[in-house]
């Protein structure tokens, strides 16, 4: 529906869409700088303090490794999906909150051509752009590692945005409803935290109790440690990863629909 | 729709939030070239009925017609022509003056190009162009306005809606921003806005409708509703602190149109204050201070409605 194309002279969603892309561009000249650190810098600490360091030790008491490869193989690609999150919480969190209740240049927006639903398309872009670049970057830093097994590594990046998505779509949903910004350190230390912990990033979901397993296998971010890491691996197989990737579709798709509601709703009251 | 300068057309429009009713069936309409004004208090209606004409608020009841089209159906294809400046800024205080203009040409599809050459007209036209590189957070408050008042004309709207355009502005800069608009009228540009300043309304509008609670009260040029509703003067009175009531009493006698008796003055309305100001005096009385004055939009509410506009 909000991709139709209108009448003639009229432009469709896409472009509309494109146009406040640009407006994130615009801004992000100005902030980019501030973005390397978690771009750049941070995976190469967590690999190098956890991967080399903590793996040393590992890969002491294992030779025969997790599943055959070093702690780092092992670690790397559930750390680029956890990254992934971290970028999408970042991103859907306080400059879309910002937008609409400290600045109000959503509600600016609103007043011209762009539906609220093209200003959420929009920034879903403009953060699909941004987890597309960090999982480049992470990738070669997995190479200058030395933990990439297959050529399927590269379908990681994709894998990366899927996961930013399916975390940044239904948290934007949300955070539009906001009208303070206390709900966010809620969600950073109640879901965002336990999340990047326990969803098989540093270590299997087998090694969870077995009562809390069933639920870490439902959070998106397992599905998408598992996928990366399979593909990193060389180890994916095709029910699995389209299992892996449908998930994480159907949570970006459900939080999608949503956030075309609450924008409509905050934004066309 | 019959005629082609009728721009916005409402009948019974309404707003309801969820128990209560912010606009109740108003009909108005706004014809092509006017300066056309809400003039009414706080929480009256009026941001709300512009919200429904900008097509970022869908009305609840009632049919409302913009530049032709429904702005629930066609919203996007008529905020394409329209200008709004809203009561609160919301400039990117983030990015430069120039920026903000780049930023919100580009929501209107405008070519690079097209929005360089109008920055610069615009910034020229608001006495912004010195600051164009400029951040926007510490512009003066005028000057955001003006800012604001740039940016939306940079898509060369049909209409410009403004609400509030000098609120909370001091005096000097109300008077700049009243100088730009009164140059955009000249120029034909078609102009809604609410206020709640009666000078306003007065100096800028061709046409006003009176609204109060949600309703419009009255409507016409501010010239007919003073002569509807007020009279050709008022006499102000203020008494020393504890005797006004007192003096109200006496003054009940006094041969005037209607006599309003304020917290803190008395207004008698009459042809000539000067004669009523005599009159007062005969029966012995001698307010602090005396004015007489001719009728305003301010009267008019007051009479309409009971109560002040600005409070």
């Amino acid at each position: 529906m909000a991709w139709r194309r209108r009448g003639a002279g009229h432009p469709g969603g896409a472009a509309l869409a494109a146009r406040q892309l640009r407006f994130w561009l615009t801004n992000y000249r100005r902030t980019w700088r501030g973005s390397i650190y978690s771009g750049v810098l941070s995976p190469v600490l967590y690999l190098a303090a956890m991967g080399v360091g903590l793996g040393a030790i590992v890969d002491a008491r294992h030779p025969a490794g997790l599943g055959g490869v070093s702690y780092a193989a092992f670690l790397a690609p559930g750390l680029m999906a956890a990254q992934a999150m971290q970028t999408a919480m970042e991103e859907s969190t306080y400059p879309v909150f910002g937008s609409v209740k400290w600045l109000k240049t959503y509600q600016a927006a609103a007043a011209t051509p762009l539906r609220p639903a093209d200003l959420f398309h929009g920034h879903l872009l403009f953060t699909a752009l941004r987890l597309a670049m960090n999982a480049c970057v992470f990738l070669a830093v997995m190479a200058a590692f030395g933990t990439i097994r297959s050529a399927w590594a590269l379908a990681c990046v994709p894998g990366a945005v899927l996961t930013g998505l399916a975390f940044a779509a239904p948290v934007e949903a949300f955070t539009v409803t906001r009208t303070r910004d206390s709900s966010f350190t809620m969600l950073f230390r109640f879901g965002m935290i336990p999340l990047f912990l326990f969803s098989g990033t540093f270590f299997p979901v087998t090694q969870l109790p077995a009562v809390i397993r069933p639920p870490a296998y439902l959070t998106p971010l397992w599905h998408g440690v598992a996928l990366c890491r399979s593909l990193s691996l060389g180890a994916a197989g095709l029910a699995g990863s389209a299992a892996h990737v449908g998930y994480l579709a159907g949570v970006a798709g459900a939080g999608l629909a949503a956030g075309r509601v609450t924008y409509r709703r905050r934004l066309h009251a | 729709m019959a005629d082609p300068d009728i721009l916005i057309r409402a009948r019974g429009l309404t707003k309801v939030f969820g128990g209560s009713v912010a606009v109740d069936g108003i009909d108005f309409e706004l014809r092509r070239g006017e300066v056309f004004g809400f003039l009414g208090p706080n929480g009256a209606g009026k941001s709300s009925t512009m919200r429904m004409i900008g097509c970022v608020s869908p009305p609840s009841a009632g049919e409302l017609t913009v530049l032709g089209l429904d702005p629930v159906r066609d919203g996007p294809a008529i905020r394409a022509r329209l200008g709004v400046v809203p009561q609160e800024d919301t400039l990117d205080v983030e990015l430069t003056v120039r920026e903000n203009l780049l930023v919100y040409g580009r929501y209107f599809g405008l070519r690079r190009d097209v929005i360089a050459e109008r920055t610069a007209r615009l910034l020229d036209f608001v006495q912004l162009a010195d600051r164009a590189g400029d951040q926007v957070e510490p512009l003066s408050g005028g000057m955001k306005r003006r800012l604001t008042i740039a940016r939306s004309l940079i898509s060369e709207p049909e209409i410009l809606l403004l609400d509030e355009p000098t609120t909370g502005l001091d005096p000097q800069a109300r008077h700049v921003v009243w100088d730009r608009l009164y140059r955009l009228k000249q120029g034909g540009v078609t102009l809604v806005l609410t206020t709640h300043y009666m000078d306003e309304a007065e100096q800028l509008c061709d046409r006003l409708v009176v609204m109060d609670r949600g309703r419009i009260v009255a409507q016409g040029t501010p010239r007919d509703l003073i002569a509807a509703y007020s009279s050709p003067e008022v006499l102000e009175l203020r008494f020393p602190v504890g005797e006004q009531e007192q003096a109200a009493e006496k003054l009940a006698d006094v041969p005037a149109d209607r006599t309003e008796v304020l917290a803190d003055r008395v207004l008698l309305y009459s042809a000539d204050g000067e004669a009523t100001l005599a009159e007062v005096r005969r029966r012995g009385l001698e307010p602090a201070t005396t004015l007489v004055r001719r009728g305003t939009l301010e009267d008019v509410f007051l009479r309409l409605t009971g109560r002040r506009l600005e409070d």
